[in-house]
């Protein structure tokens, strides 16, 4: 039983849900990474997404992928950021998770990866480049770890390999929302309610809706269908100018986040 | 034919002969390393191309177009002059840059592209380096009128100038790419999110033996028409298979294509040439095999250049097709089976053997084809002459003029 696990049990017993944003580690530097991860826990974020820096991120839209060119231009390394949030960790009381390409993983060895992260106190990992398919090998692992791999589902999943892919998923479900990239969207595509009730009606696990959700408006229409809502872009946005103001970038974040978060007590 | 070497080793061949598998693994290499997001549509590929495979209506279209429409079969050259010139083994060019649109790539662009109406797809998307498989890609599209979104890298842009306007000319939209290196890498980058969001009614057409399955395995076969031709035309000219042949390899397509139906031919001696560009330092090459690891890049596990935490690393050609810092798993396996040698030559070096074919057989050839006229002209040399070497010409040199006089100081 992982931290996240833990808590989506005490979250559904008491009726609530989550809201997790999503941040990129190290941009534009790790101590930044840190105090944005408390003033989200202050806030009353359930749980963060933590982004690990990648040279090719395929699933990533513009705002995302400058973060991440960012954080590498400042060379920031995988050992640092464990390390960095390890040195957090005695703050924190929300969960994290980290999302993260094998490429990376596999580079730093997978057992190792999931020693490394669990070390620094991160309860799993959401790998958006390792299908289900390829998935074996590294599940097993996590399962030995008691470390959660989080599985997506896109709009282009069929309902059947959904169910495979949610039996395979561990902490929750993630429900991409659009077929795309990352990146705030305007409108949501429609069905996406039902298809996530739909599959919710068949899972046990806790399902968690990211990808192009940044106003409150998502947030009230979402709630009702999953367990938890993922912000990532609109609110690395928010940061993309702390080079300029540290404080200016986390008081935006947090103004974005507070309205999400009166969306979801609504 | 009687003269065709028996197979020496049958159990090792088997090894070496049945990949990918039904997962799209070349022993431990390839696989799909994607989004969840395409997963769809890279099923239904691999169904459909399965399908195709076996539909002769669809081999009898393809081979009409590469008969009429590309020129096939290319020619089986003997550089007479090129061979007497280094005294070594006989120097044969299989053309391919005499192919429409001067280089093998239309082999596969055509494929892909019935693959595309096949599937009942509206929209093409294509990356190049070079520009090579754009313009390829253009063509089919244009041919089929399909419309067409090329990638491609702005560095590329500006050293590729002439194939920039030949796909805007046949109707392509080019969209430079100014991220990361500016080169093929995130051109490739850029093509797939465009996928993640067009997957529904869009194909993207990848140039190379590269990203996740069915891709690598299928632009091979469709690349394989080099090799079958050019065994057939090595036993008609020569009456014997080739002892040695040399491809250039940046994604490694070309070099699939020859080196394919030769796989199993213990006897002929198969050379891989990366870019080794200035020098053996990180940063100054695009050679995975010979410097690299293996890692994961654009969907499937192969070698790749790559840093201690798994970023990619930067890497240099002056070639813009061989400017990349992965390679297809296929080479990866035959590598890793010591099937085919690969190693790496430099740009200087590469820039010396455009030369001396231009100046010897009057024949201008890409820069990228150059990396392998440059190693197969120092392994022709310690070779009789009673022996044959083959090289994969794979692409023409026209497009590169203007580079080279810049890289020159030349007047263009």
């Amino acid at each position: 039983m992982t931290a996240i696990d833990d808590l989506f049990t005490r979250l559904r017993a008491s009726g609530k849900k989550a809201l997790m944003p999503f941040i990129t580690a190290g941009d534009p530097n790790l101590p930044f990474t840190s105090k944005v991860l408390l003033r989200l826990q202050e806030l009353g974020c359930s749980m963060a997404e933590v982004g690990i820096p990648y040279s090719d991120p395929i699933a990533d839209g513009p705002v995302i992928q400058a973060s991440y060119t960012r954080a590498l231009a400042n060379k920031v390394k995988l050992d640092q950021i464990f390390h960095q949030i390890a040195g957090t960790q005695p703050s924190l009381s929300m969960p994290l998770v980290s999302m993260v390409s094998y490429a990376i993983i596999h580079r730093h060895g997978p057992a190792r990866y999931i020693e490394s992260a669990k070390a620094a106190g991160f309860s799993g990992a959401i790998v958006p480049d390792l299908l289900v398919e390829e998935s074996a090998p590294f599940a097993i692992l996590c399962r030995e770890h008691d470390f959660n791999l989080v599985q997506l589902v896109t709009p282009t999943t069929p309902q059947d390999r959904a169910l495979k892919i949610a039996e395979q998923s561990s902490g929750f479900l993630y429900f991409v929302s659009v077929t795309g990239i990352t990146g705030e969207r305007t409108q949501l595509p429609d069905g996406l309610v039902d298809r996530v009730g739909w599959l919710r009606e068949r899972t046990k696990l806790p399902i968690c809706i990211g990808f192009g959700i940044s106003k409150p408006e998502h947030v009230r229409l979402l709630s009702p269908v999953c367990d938890g809502l993922i912000v990532g872009s609109a609110i690395v946005r928010c940061l993309e100018k702390a080079h300029e103001s540290e404080a200016n970038a986390i008081a935006s974040a947090a103004e974005l986040v507070s309205s999400l978060l009166a969306a979801l007590e609504s | 034919m009687s003269t065709v070497t028996p197979n020496a080793n049958a159990a090792s061949e088997e090894a070496v002969r049945q990949v990918p598998d039904a997962q799209g693994r070349f022993g431990q290499f390839g696989g799909r390393y994607v989004p969840e997001t395409l997963t769809k549509a890279l099923e239904e590929l691999t169904h459909e191309y399965a399908k195709a495979k076996q539909d002769p209506d669809f081999q009898a279209e393809l081979n009409e177009l590469l008969h009429r429409f590309v020129g096939r079969p290319s020619p089986l050259y003997h550089a007479a002059r090129l061979s007497k010139q280094l005294g070594g083994a006989q120097i044969w060019l299989k053309r391919e840059d005499l192919n429409h649109t001067g280089a093998h790539k239309i082999n596969n662009t055509l494929g892909q592209a019935l693959l595309t109406l096949r599937m009942k797809k509206t929209r093409v998307i294509a990356e190049t380096g070079a520009g090579q498989h754009g313009v390829a890609s253009a063509t089919a599209c244009a041919h089929f009128g399909l419309p067409c979104v090329v990638y491609m890298g702005a560095e590329d842009v500006r050293r590729q100038k002439p194939n920039v306007f030949s796909m805007r000319l046949m109707g392509a939209e080019v969209r430079p790419v100014e991220s990361g290196s500016r080169t093929l890498r995130d051109a490739v980058n850029e093509a797939m999110r465009d996928w993640m969001s067009s997957v529904e009614h869009t194909h993207y057409i990848i140039g190379s033996v590269i990203g996740p399955h069915p891709f690598p395995m299928m632009v091979r076969d469709f690349q394989s028409v080099i090799g079958r031709e050019c065994r057939e035309q090595c036993l008609s000219s020569f009456g014997k298979l080739p002892d040695t042949i040399v491809a250039c390899v940046g994604g490694g397509s070309n070099a699939a294509g020859m080196f394919f139906p030769f796989v199993e031919d213990r006897s002929v001696r198969m050379v891989g040439v990366e870019a080794g560009g200035r020098g053996a330092a990180p940063g100054d090459h695009a050679s995975p095999l010979t410097y690299g690891s293996p890692g994961v890049l654009h969907g499937s596990y192969s070698y790749v250049m790559q840093d201690e935490d798994g970023q990619t690393s930067d890497v240099h050609s002056m070639s813009a097709g061989l400017d990349y810092p992965g390679v297809g798993p296929e080479h990866s396996y035959w590598k890793d089976a010591s099937r085919v040698e690969y190693t790496s030559c430099r740009d200087d070096e590469a820039l010396g053997a455009f030369d001396f074919l231009a100046r010897n057989e009057g024949i201008l050839t890409a820069l990228e084809t150059c990396h392998a006229v440059a190693k197969a002209t120092e392994i022709a040399k310690t070779m009789s002459p009673d022996q044959h070497l083959v090289i994969c010409l794979s692409g023409r040199g026209d497009k590169d003029a203007a580079e080279l006089a810049r890289l020159r100081g030349q007047e263009w």
